[in-house]
């Protein structure tokens, strides 16, 4: 394991796995336990360095590292110094300065962790950069999958929504690619970066054409701001085209899932009794986020310093 | 992840040890303690040893269904099995197994750096106000069975928890004691106690190495 | 004032000793002698007339924190340049008569290399209304070379008055090429790294659209256009076509887009942001294949100092630009003489002649000849040296080549005779 996990895109299939793996241990391990705390990380200092608002991401990390014993301070851009102009680097500094063994970051500006990791000496956990990567969310859902279908080598994922913007299928991407599923990228092409060509994805325009195939179907969020950038015309439109409803649904296969990593926008990507049915892993992913987030301070924190 | 056999193939296996004198390396530096036989016949007495104990503590019945036997992985996870196994053959009652994974628990993480983990499972009936024995292969400094009783400690209230090795090396760093030891060999520190288990290395035998 | 240079190789040719005597090349030959005055021995070394840069960020006034004149003329001289443009885009900008006078006698004060301002091409680089560019074209500065640097005149109607009306006055508009509407928050090239590393592309298209816009209007309205900077294979392809079809358009490239690539993006230390972005591969390719066969006609640095604070952070949060003074001979040396594509002759007439030039500097970019001003710069091509921040004169450090180790070192520099660099030391 390496001393930051910044993008999943520097996971190797060894490493993805012992991450999912240690997760799948943990769940096990503290499963029906009334004392669901681990001395693991005890006397170590995490700090959740939030500069964009998710409260979700924020307890998910908050709940793993108590978890597992270690010392949270949350510290929230708004308020702050950074707010008062502090750079990012004077922050990281400081937070050096205080003896954090561990730096959960989220960032609005892609690539933020990889500059805070060159000046600091503890471990840099990316909690979602910009629109560049958010390899939590996708080790979460890997490891959903794994959970529900039992396998990953082979499945085949279908990716839809604001590709361009998203964090979470870049990761995704490259972490199901290593671990050896098929991925196939569906959306407007005005919300699919050039350059998508070089990605080791299929690209389809078309949802309704690959749905039969799917083993699996991840939702992502759309903002409904990006008409106003001609991306597409009108949540109406995107919604009819791209959006999951219960009559696309029923095209899936019997065991297929429909996945999503929140927030949801109820009736824009994804139909509400969609969201609540029975292939919803939703509520799953949120609980799994904590186990995968315990592996993941584990075994970047765990370890000498 | 288990730690690697270190026996070379192609060593002269010796006959089974049976003085508790340190022992001392062949010219290989390698010398077999204990033999696939010996294993077999320790096993079988420790699990004499669980059944009395079981009996002696209990008011009623053989106190069987009391015992839990909780492996601490790697090969402390098989053996607790295997004990099971045997006490299920000379008493026809099956005993509650389970393993609980140490790792986490460990003490010396940050110096022998991280781990993958191994299984915790325990029976579905718990351990609160059980006998539960734990097991394992070598008690050294009793760092493991420490982490082992924290973990322990999580999970339920066991009545009472005792301790069944094994080999007992010597070298104790906390106040630790077996309750079943298999058999106590006198090692010098540097020395490397190995135990093989079919379930995990293919093999049965114990060994030690110089280091 | 008389020095003797023993031994130089003009244009890489043959050793000669060369004469300058108050400040003109007053002889050129063999075994050359004189009884009073200097001799410096530049034997092995290169000889060139001394370097022309058409684009320079000297940062006074409005942010003497990161680049000064004085500053910017030590890094000049160092790099073997004894006349650099110092571009209009500084705080207040160099849109009157009066802006562009102060940074002209700021440079002459300086004394290392002629500062030449350029004017700003609209007030206050704001797009909607043209400066007085006569007046400063008629100012004691005699402002030829005009630009909106760091934006594009993007207004067509507006551009097209600018090429129009820059004839009266023999000046040229440079014009930095951005589409500004397709590069609204771009951060790097488009292409395949962009869209892994999620940063907002900054397409080729929004560069060729302009150059391509520009040279049909320079075309229609008989004008003289400069394009600054030309990063992308498509933008050398369009000048060579405007050439082709008589318009009279030239074209720079800068140093590090001779040299680096996007590549330089993984990682996100912004010290390699800049605008126009560092592009691919084929792209440097297609640029030095441009430059070699002369359809781009000038090496410019477009230096550009930023305060530590202003790269030392989030890659968006960073502000576009990298030094190139100091380095940009070498650079060249190592991307177009050591591969073969330009011969000293060459490098001459890409980074004097033609940038003196476009410039209408009348005693910049001359020969090395008898009766020519004495702008001369002396290399050693042999020398090779790792490139270190902390040492540079410029009062930034957001070099591109820190740790690179580069061909080419300058030794003098002489500007009218005088020596500005000896020995590799600025002598102000
Ligand atoms: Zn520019």
């Amino acid at each position: 394991m390496r001393r930051h996990l910044l993008e999943s895109a520097d996971l190797d299939r060894a490493d993805a796995t012992l991450v999912l793996d240690t997760a799948a241990q943990i769940e096990s391990a503290l499963a029906g336990r009334e004392v669901k705390k681990l001395p693991t990380l005890r006397g170590r200092t995490v700090v959740n360095l939030f500069f964009e608002d998710s409260t979700r991401t924020r307890i998910s990390f908050e709940l793993a590292a108590k978890r597992l014993s270690a010392d949270v301070i949350n510290f929230s851009a708004k308020g702050s110094s950074v707010s008062k102009g502090e750079s990012l680097k004077d922050t990281a500094l400081t937070l050096e300065a205080m003896g954090a063994d561990g730096i959960v970051v989220r960032h609005g500006s892609s690539g933020a962790p990889h500059r805070l990791a060159t000046w600091v000496a503890g471990s840099v956990v990316n909690a979602g950069d910009g629109t560049h990567e958010h390899p939590t969310q996708a080790l979460l859902d890997a490891y959903t999958i794994r959970q529900r279908l039992g396998r990953l080598e082979g499945v085949r994922v279908v990716i839809t929504g604001d590709v361009l913007h998203s964090r979470v299928a870049r990761s995704n991407v490259w972490l199901l690619h290593t671990l050896g599923a098929e991925v196939t990228l569906v959306a407007p092409p005005t919300l699919l970066p050039v350059g998508v060509g070089s990605w080791p994805v299929t690209v389809s325009y078309d949802l309704d054409a690959v749905l039969p195939q799917a083993d699996v179907v991840m939702m992502l969020r759309v903002q409904g701001e990006r008409m106003n950038a001609s991306f597409f015309p009108s949540a109406r439109e995107y919604s009819r085209r791209y959006g999951l409803d219960a009559t696309r649904m029923a095209k899936l296969a019997d065991d297929a899932i429909v996945m999503h990593p929140g927030p949801m926008n109820r009736g824009m990507e994804i139909a509400a009794d969609v969201a609540d049915s029975p292939r919803s892993t939703i509520v799953e992913q949120v609980g799994n986020g904590v186990s995968v987030r315990m592996a993941v301070l584990y075994l970047l924190l765990g370890g000498p310093a | 992840m288990a730690p690697p056999s270190t026996l070379p193939t192609g060593v002269p296996a010796e006959g089974p040890e049976t003085t508790s004198s340190t022992p001392t390396a062949t010219a290989g530096g390698v010398q077999q303690l204990l033999s696939a036989d010996d294993v077999t016949r320790v096993v079988d007495r420790i699990a004499h040893q669980l059944i009395e104990r079981a009996a002696s503590s209990t008011s009623s019945g053989d106190g069987l269904s009391d015992l839990v036997l909780v492996g601490i992985p790697t090969r402390g996870a098989p053996l607790a099995r295997r004990l099971a196994a045997r006490i299920e053959a000379f008493t026809g009652t099956a005993v509650d197994v389970g393993t609980v994974d140490i790792t986490l628990y460990r003490d010396d993480l940050r110096t022998r750096g991280v781990r993958a983990l191994e299984d915790t499972r325990l029976p579905d009936a718990g351990i609160d106000g059980r006998l539960v024995v734990l097991v394992d292969d070598v008690l050294f400094s009793g760092r493991s069975v420490r982490a082992a009783l924290d973990g322990l400690r999580d999970v339920g209230r066991p009545r009472a928890v005792q301790l069944a090795v094994l080999v007992d090396r010597g070298h104790r760093e906390l106040p630790i004691k077996a309750d079943f030891v298999g058999k106590n060999v006198p090692t010098s520190r540097t020395q490397q106690v190995r135990v093989r288990l079919a379930e995990v290395d293919g093999e049965d035998g114990v060994s030690v190495t110089d280091a | 004032m008389t020095l003797l240079i023993k031994g130089a190789q003009p244009y890489g040719e043959d050793a000669v000793d060369i004469l300058v005597r108050d400040g003109v090349i007053a002889a050129i030959g063999e075994d050359l002698s004189v009884s009073t005055g200097r001799t410096i021995d530049a034997t092995g070394l290169v000889a060139l007339p001394g370097l022309v840069d058409l684009h320079t960020h000297l940062r006074e006034p409005g942010r003497e924190d990161t680049e000064t004149v004085l500053t910017g003329s030590r890094a000049a001289a160092l790099g073997g340049y004894t006349a650099v443009h110092a571009m209009a885009n500084t705080d207040p900008v160099a849109d009157t008569a009066g802006v562009v006078e102060q940074v002209w006698r700021l440079g002459g004060d300086a004394g290392l290399v002629d500062v030449v301002p350029v004017g700003a091409v609209t007030v206050g680089l704001g797009g909607t209304q043209l400066a007085e560019l006569g007046a400063m074209a008629d100012s004691a500065a005699r402002v030829r070379v005009f630009s909106d640097d760091g934006k594009c005149v993007s207004d067509p109607a507006l551009m097209r008055r600018a090429l129009e009306y820059v004839k009266a006055l023999d000046g040229v508009v440079a014009q930095h090429a951005e589409e500004p509407r397709l590069t609204v928050g771009a951060q790097m090239h488009e292409g395949d790294r962009s869209a892994r590393l999620g940063l907002t592309g900054w397409p080729a298209v929004a560069e060729e659209a302009i150059i391509a816009r520009d040279v049909l209007l320079a075309e229609h309205v008989g004008a003289r256009l400069h394009v600054c900077h030309v990063s992308t294979a498509g933008s050398v392809e369009l000048v060579r076509w405007a050439k082709s079809r008589g318009v009279e358009v030239t074209a720079e490239v800068t140093p590090h887009h001779l040299l680096l690539t996007d590549a330089q993006a993984e990682g996100y230390d912004a010290t390699f942001k800049v605008n126009p972005p560092l592009r691919t591969a084929e792209d440097v390719a297609a640029l030095r294949a441009g430059l070699a066969d002369g359809t781009v006609d000038a090496v410019a640095t477009d230096h550009a100092p930023h305060a530590g604070e202003d790269k030392e952070c989030e890659w968006s949060a960073a502000r576009p630009g990298m030094l190139g003074l100091e380095q940009a001979l070498s650079v060249v040396v190592d991307t177009m003489v050591d591969t073969g594509l330009l011969t000293w002759r060459e490098v001459a007439d890409r980074m004097s002649v033609r940038p003196a030039r476009i410039g209408r500097l009348a005693h910049q970019g001359r020969p090395i000849a008898v009766g020519e001003p004495a702008n001369l710069v002396l290399l050693d091509p042999a020398a090779r040296a790792v490139v270190d921040p902390a040492a540079l004169a410029s009062k930034s450090r957001n070099s591109p080549y820190a740790g690179r180790e580069l061909p080419g070192r300058v030794v003098h520099t002489l500007l009218r005779g005088e020596l500005s660099v000896l020995d590799g030391k600025v002598q102000k």
